[in-house]
């Protein structure tokens, strides 16, 4: 593999710490009565509200449809999640330093199948909150279920939800396309090289 | 001497008629505003408008605040007087706030808001307004527009001339408008003159705790002060203080304290007062005052007595204090925004007089004295005016100053303000106020750099501007756009209360410091819960203790048993909500007390002593959530010997 490639893949690896510094999805709630807005916030480690409470106020719009309330510290995958892009990290460096353009194909694929668990369960999450209610919520809505959009928007009573993946996804696609960049230049040069 | 003044008398009557004459010209073309003035006033429905304004609240004793240039109104802070709306002096934890030597105080009369400065500029920490009647000054936090400190000042009869702060905030000073026996005593009022004093007090503002301080008092000549200002830039050291009633009258003031042509306005070099004080000068005197203040942690008011004050004496402290001989019994005295000019408003006078600092610093050196008053010098009146401004209409009361060089001066008898020029002295423009104008306000127009675009007449009286309200009318300010030559009326708006004055300030100093709830983790009153998990009812004797919460849209408990006649119930209420705009209220059926609102994080408690058996209803009184109906709950109360077993639950 060429130094190009190596250089790729190594900042590719490295890139993903900056995940830890930002959410990874964002689902923002617009309602007439919150002009300032309502937001939550998921990262690797945990959920956050948009504001300081946000979260504490949108439990407390949920229990009138009979949500169960969001409890970060209940999520297990908030506590497994910093540890599968620590693996992802160390990995990609490991591939930078072998130069085996298999182990970074394992990597890719790797990396689409977390992510689509990840996203499935994700979609899981959200619909058991969304489909799970209390039997003895004060306002039912016959039919009505209050599942948030994986992404896009969606409306909600008289609120509308807007489900998109925020910046550390979206470093995680770019790390994901430096190794195929990286793959595909070390290619290109073997061609040459032909 | 007396005819003369019988001469000015008819004369002023003959001007009286004719500004009456105007007035009846002037309301036939008050129609005749035009369009563009409703523009200027339109703040679209969702937008903010450019200032706050702080209004007093005269007798109601509260401070209001508005937006200008709307003229809406937002909030009714409660100060000084018992507010059955917020709870305020009826709640445990404000009613200690109205504490003062003379007992629990439900009432003031709020004349003066001040907002606190930095460099002679506002800087939105603070607004602080004076009680008039039982002597106090209260600082209210622009954080969260709360009242969160009142101090009552000793020797004082009145506390008019207040409240009015230093270019820095350093202090906040007020001088007595009626003079009385310091220390207070029994002797007959016809010896006003041998016993009778004045004070002037400098409250401290600690720069750290940001907590108030009678810092010392210097005791003056029994006149009536009236009003006062800090300088600023070369005059920050000194501020200056008003006086009438020097005939030292104790009857009839209309007429026996309006007879001398000239009365006075102290000057205080407060810097050499802060020198003597340290130097030992001061004589502690045993004076009877309050401190009540907010405790931050608790949102709890703590009383505390002050058993005694330090004073200065003129005599023993030379330079402090100056009289600069000023006509007819002066209202305001107000220092422009070079801190040169001191413009009192003498309001029996036919001119307004503007002293010079410069001048007045180089008379002081010069030492052209008049005689003196009890060690007081009293200065040359020529050697320190700087001009008069002819013809300024009738009763000139209070200045304030726009960013390009004029003053504006409200005229209460003759109605109207007048514009004119610092330097030339001229008047400009002038133009009616509907009714009987007080003070104005400018925003800024106290500080070293006005806004200048409007003035605010604060009327006394309305008569025909508003649907009448039976013999009680409204009162009323009036928004006056002064950005161009010409002064040019924009809006009436009503006002809570008697605007005495007002302050304003850019909007956007104070949006950002606004909280919007208080922060649950800091809630550290003694009786506040953090969950509902730890709702609870206590019995210590004959006390009943309710620790209860209150979220969207239930009280935890809501049933409670156990209740008998004879007890004393006190509802300990934290509102668990976190969230803008989520206060919780509180009644219970038969209360003799008043409701409580209970913003998002606080806890506040109010007692109730239930008289009859039954079961009482409770519930919300603000309205919070789609369930706000729901949001209600039960107290049974049993005979005093019943032996109905204390309960408590909720959704059970």
């Amino acid at each position: 593999m060429t130094t190009k490639s190596r250089v790729l893949i190594a900042f590719a690896a490295l890139m993903l710490i900056l995940t830890f510094f930002f959410p990874l999805w964002k689902i923002d709630l617009n309602a007439p009565q919150y002009p300032e807005g309502l937001g939550l916030r998921i990262w690797l480690d945990k959920i956050s509200g948009l504001k300081p409470n946000d979260l504490q106020s949108i439990n407390g719009l949920n229990h009138y449809i009979g949500m169960k309330e969001i409890i970060p510290d209940s999520i297990p995958e908030l506590k497994i999640m910093p540890y599968i892009i620590i693996f992802m990290i160390a990995f990609g460096l490991f591939n930078a330093y072998l130069k085996n353009r298999k182990l970074v194909y394992i990597w890719l694929i790797l990396f689409v199948i977390l992510g689509a668990v990840g996203l499935y369960d994700f979609y899981m999450w959200a619909y058991d909150y969304g489909h799970n209610l209390n039997p003895n919520a004060p306002i039912k809505v016959p039919g009505m279920t209050y599942q948030p959009p994986l992404i896009g928007s969606k409306q909600l009573l008289n609120i509308t939800a807007v489900s998109l993946p925020s910046v550390a996804a979206i470093i995680i696609f770019i790390s994901m396309f430096l190794n195929i960049a990286a793959l595909y230049v070390d290619s290109k040069r073997k061609k040459n090289e032909k | 001497m007396k005819n003369i003044s019988k001469k000015n008398l008819l004369s002023a009557l003959g001007i009286l008629f004719l500004i009456a004459l105007v007035y009846a010209g002037c309301n036939q073309s008050k129609s005749s505003l035009t369009g563009d003035a409703a523009s200027q006033v339109y703040v679209a429905p969702g937008t903010y408008d450019e200032f706050y304004a702080f209004m007093s609240g005269g007798f109601s004793g509260q401070l209001t605040v508005y937006g200008l240039p709307s003229g809406r109104k937002f909030k009714v802070i409660s100060v000084f007087s018992q507010n059955p709306e917020t709870s305020w002096g009826y709640s445990e934890e404000t009613k200690g706030m109205l504490n003062t030597s003379y007992g629990f105080a439900p009432w003031d009369d709020a004349h003066h808001p001040q907002l606190s400065m930095t460099d002679g500029m506002a800087d939105g920490r603070f607004v602080f307004i004076n009680g008039n009647n039982t002597p106090r000054i209260a600082k209210i936090d622009l954080k969260d527009f709360e009242t969160t400190e009142i101090i009552e000042l000793p020797n004082s009869g009145g506390n008019h001339a207040s409240p009015f702060v230093t270019e820095n905030t350093e202090y906040i000073v007020a001088s007595t408008r009626f003079s009385v026996p310091i220390p207070q005593d029994d002797v007959p009022i016809s010896s006003y003159k041998e016993n009778f004093s004045g004070s002037i007090s400098f409250v401290k503002l600690d720069p750290g705790t940001e907590k108030m301080n009678v810092e010392f008092q210097i005791i003056v000549p029994g006149f009536n002060y009236d009003l006062a200002r800090a300088g600023k830039g070369p005059s920050k050291d000194w501020a200056f203080f008003t006086s009438y009633n020097t005939e030292q009258a104790h009857t009839l003031l209309e007429i026996n304290a309006s007879r001398n042509d000239k009365d006075f306005v102290a000057a205080v070099n407060w810097k050499l007062a802060e020198k003597y004080l340290k130097e030992g000068k001061a004589k502690t005197m045993p004076a009877e005052y309050y401190r009540n203040y907010m405790d931050e942690k608790t949102h709890s008011a703590v009383s505390e007595k002050n058993t005694q004050v330090k004073v200065l004496y003129p005599e023993d402290c030379p330079g402090m204090i100056y009289y600069i001989p000023t006509p007819k019994s002066p209202h305001g005295v107000d220092v422009d925004p070079s801190g040169e000019y001191i413009v009192a408003g003498g309001k029996l006078a036919s001119v307004i007089p503007v002293h010079s600092f410069s001048k007045m610093i180089k008379a002081i050196e010069d030492k052209q004295f008049d005689g003196e008053i009890d060690g007081i010098p009293i200065l040359k009146y020529d050697a320190v005016i700087a001009g008069e401004v002819q013809n300024p209409g009738l009763g000139p009361l209070h200045t304030e100053f726009d960013d390009n060089g004029f003053a504006y001066t409200s005229a209460f008898i003759s109605s109207e303000i007048v514009k004119w020029k610092l330097g030339t002295w001229e008047v400009v423009d002038r133009i009616p106020a509907y009714y009987s104008i007080g003070h104005l306000m400018i925003p800024g127009g106290d500080t070293k750099k006005p806004f200048g675009k409007y003035v605010v007449a604060l009327n006394k009286i309305t008569k025909d501007r508003y649907l009448p309200t039976g013999p009680e009318l409204t009162h009323s300010a009036q928004l006056i756009d002064i950005s161009g030559d010409k002064m040019k009326l924009l809006l009436d708006f009503p006002t809570a209360g008697e605007p005495h004055y007002a302050q304003a300030i850019r909007a956007d100093l104070i949006i950002e410091k606004a909280i919007k709830f208080y922060r649950i983790e800091d809630n550290h009153h003694p009786h506040s819960i953090k969950g509902e998990k730890e709702s609870k009812v206590v019995r210590e004797g004959n006390v009943v203790r309710v620790y209860m919460t209150a979220m969207r849209s239930h009280f935890s408990p809501d049933n409670i048993e156990g209740v008998k006649v004879g007890d004393v119930v006190y509802f300990h209420i934290t509102n668990l909500e976190q969230d803008w705009d989520v206060p919780h209220g509180f009644a219970i059926k038969g209360m003799n007390n008043s409701e409580l609102l209970i913003m998002p994080g606080a806890t506040r408690t109010i007692k109730w002593e239930p008289k009859k058996v039954g079961v009482y209803p409770f519930y919300c009184s603000d309205f919070c959530s789609a369930l706000h109906q729901e949001m209600s709950g039960y107290v049974r109360v049993s005979p005093a010997n019943s032996n109905v077993p204390l309960a408590f639950s909720l959704g059970k």
